[in-house]
């Protein structure tokens, strides 16, 4: 399932480069490319098909709106986790970073953010420039696969936003992370 | 022994001062763990007071007793248990202080001015020569009272331990409070050296980090979040008036403040990295220090000016470097042990306190630059953000307690351990200001 999805979404990204001639966000090419990968992806949103009738800027969004907020697309993986004061991409969060890459090549109008965060232990200000760096290896390794650099800003919280509270291994492993914000 | 009787002075001294002058919400309460072994006993009798019982402003007795004991060097004696309570020389009988083995004797007098101020004398009695070690008077005003006590703190302090005191100081620190809906409120505070006094300086709905103070008192530089990401600000604590200095892309933050107050050392990942730059705050002009691929992290000045220490993991972890100002190659200092970080110089230059984490274990130490020996001064799990007293006696440091972060304090020997407590809320971050300018 997720690999069909993986390369419909591939597909998406080709049949928009192929289909348009690339242009500024904000124009009718961006919409076009949108409704395309809508279209090839029916069965998983089925709302989609109004879509591809109409060129409004509005429903352009919606669309790709509705293909970040699909629970089955690997698109909805926002966070990836890291080791203890490691920016090393772990293998698993493999497919997902090539999704949002091919996400955004496809959708060169959409801008996100990379939010970089560190776990309490050690020091604050050596685990805001851990928070940094994991959100760059990230950042550096969606424009490796397509994303273009203006797309993607990147911003660290260190330690000060965790997503657990606890104090203990389990809460550490989910605030070692970079959360995809689109 | 001697410990137990100490503690329990202790503890009574922080009762008998929560009776007399219970806490404002939000105050930090401090409490001491352990003292030195073999305190020095001094017994602070009440102050004379010629007006009304009811009209008189200040107990100083008790808030001096209770900078002493705070110390760890001292075991202070409860009023209940002193033989007479002379408020002159002339009254003293030093044979029945002698019996109680009390080594040394407060006295002094409180009185209203006809200009409507106050006037203190007090003296410093050695019991056992029979003499007096010290007597000063001080005027002031009734809101200068409880700084007057303080100063009076450091003149015992100095006189008989032969340390400047630095009862008379600041400490500004970060609090977290989470209100109803669960959203986290930060601010900014200060408050005198024994917790009394918070003022709150600045609140904010994001993140606060990494208070410092201008050497001369006046400012504070800080890292704020409140513009999406982090910027560094600089306040002027009397005004309030604030200024944003650095907001590049990237980390802004880690700022230190020269010796002569003139620059600011911080950390920017401008370039892709975050590397230490020195900002000249009259003309805003940046000259970058370290050039390497690696964290380059957390400066702080040397006493003298001349160098900077700072946290770099270049060697592959997080180590201490210290980088000459003139220029040269950084000179790396920590090397026993897999995790140092957020080093402080001590106010004499001789040595550095920093977080030293090993197993999972983060702990306070103290690096001697002259013999390169690293002692260990803490005993808990999760301690981060050691800051030294202006007088390098104390460092507070934050650490993690039952209900988050709290503040507490240990002496650079490692022998006095003492916790302070906010009432509601974590504390955090926090930084000992300097010695008030005369």
């Amino acid at each position: 399932m997720i690999a069909r999805i993986f390369l419909i979404l591939f597909l998406g990204a080709l049949l928009g480069a192929c289909g348009t001639t690339p242009k500024k966000s904000g124009d009718v090419a961006v919409e076009d490319r949108s409704t395309a990968i809508d279209a090839d992806i029916d069965t998983d949103t089925p709302d989609t098909g109004e879509g591809a009738q109409s060129f409004g800027m509005e429903d352009a969004e919606t669309a790709t709106l509705s293909q970040l907020e699909d629970p089955a697309n690997l698109l909805s993986v926002r966070i990836i986790y890291f080791d203890y004061d490691s920016n090393a991409i772990l293998p698993q969060f493999n497919e997902a970073i090539q999704a949002h890459a091919s996400f955004l090549q496809a959708n060169p109008g959409i801008a996100m953010t990379l939010e970089g965060h560190a776990d309490e232990r050690g020091s604050r200000e050596y685990n805001l420039a851990l928070g940094e760096r994991r959100a760059l290896a990230v950042e550096k390794q969606l424009v490796i696969l397509g994303a273009a650099p203006a797309q993607i800003r990147t911003v660290s919280y260190g330690e000060e936003r965790p997503a657990a509270d606890g104090h203990d291994q389990e809460a550490w492993a989910l605030n070692r992370r970079v959360e995809f914000v689109y | 022994m001697n410990i137990n009787r100490y503690v329990i002075n202790a503890i009574s001294v922080i009762l008998l001062l929560a009776a007399v002058q219970a806490p404002a919400q939000g105050e930090l309460e401090i409490l001491i763990d352990t003292g030195i072994e073999d305190p020095l006993s001094i017994a602070i009798v009440p102050f004379g007071w010629q007006g009304a019982p009811d009209a008189q402003p200040a107990d100083l007795h008790v808030t001096i007793a209770n900078d002493l004991a705070r110390s760890g060097r001292f075991s202070t004696m409860d009023e209940e248990d002193m033989p007479q309570k002379p408020t002159g020389y002339g009254q003293v009988n030093f044979k029945d202080w002698q019996l109680l083995q009390m080594e040394n004797l407060v006295i002094g007098n409180l009185a209203q001015t006809p200009a409507g101020g106050f006037e203190i004398e007090f003296r410093l009695l050695d019991v056992y020569k029979g003499s007096q070690l010290v007597g000063f008077r001080i005027a002031a005003t009734q809101k200068q009272l409880r700084q007057t006590a303080h100063r009076i703190s450091d003149i015992i302090f100095e006189k008989l331990i032969g340390i400047r005191g630095a009862f008379n100081t600041r400490i500004a620190y970060i609090t977290v409070r989470k209100n109803a809906e669960g959203e986290e409120l930060h601010t900014l505070q200060i408050a005198d050296a024994d917790g009394f006094n918070p003022r709150t300086l600045l609140e904010a709905k994001e993140p606060l980090l990494s208070p410092a103070w201008s050497p001369d008192g006046r400012h504070l530089a800080y890292v704020s979040f409140e513009e999406r990401g982090s910027s560094v600000f600089l306040q002027d604590i009397r005004t309030g008036q604030r200024e944003k200095v650095a907001s590049h892309d990237g980390i802004n933050s880690a700022p230190s403040f020269s010796p002569d107050g003139r620059r600011l050392a911080l950390t920017l990942s401008k370039e892709g990295d975050p590397e230490i730059f020195v900002l000249h705050l009259s003309g805003n002009s940046l000259q970058r220090i370290t050039r390497n691929r690696a964290i380059d992290t957390e400066p702080n000045w040397s006493p003298d000016g001349k160098k900077l220490a700072f946290t770099s993991d270049r060697g592959g972890s997080p180590q201490i470097y210290e980088v000459d100002l003139r220029g040269g190659k950084p000179k790396r200092l920590t090397f026993d042990g897999p995790y140092f970080a957020r080093p402080r110089y001590s106010p004499d230059g001789r040595g550095l306190t920093l977080v030293h984490g090993n197993n999972g274990i983060y702990r306070i130490g103290y690096l001697d630059l002259q013999n390169q020996y690293l002692s260990i001064l803490t005993n808990n799990r999760l301690d981060e953000s050691p800051s030294f007293s202006p007088n390098g006696s104390m460092i507070i440091y934050a650490t993690a307690g039952r209900d988050g972060s709290e503040l507490a304090a240990v002496s650079a020997d490692g022998s006095v351990h003492q916790r302070l407590a906010l009432q509601d809320g974590e504390v955090r971050e926090p930084a000992w200001g300097p010695f008030p300018v005369q």
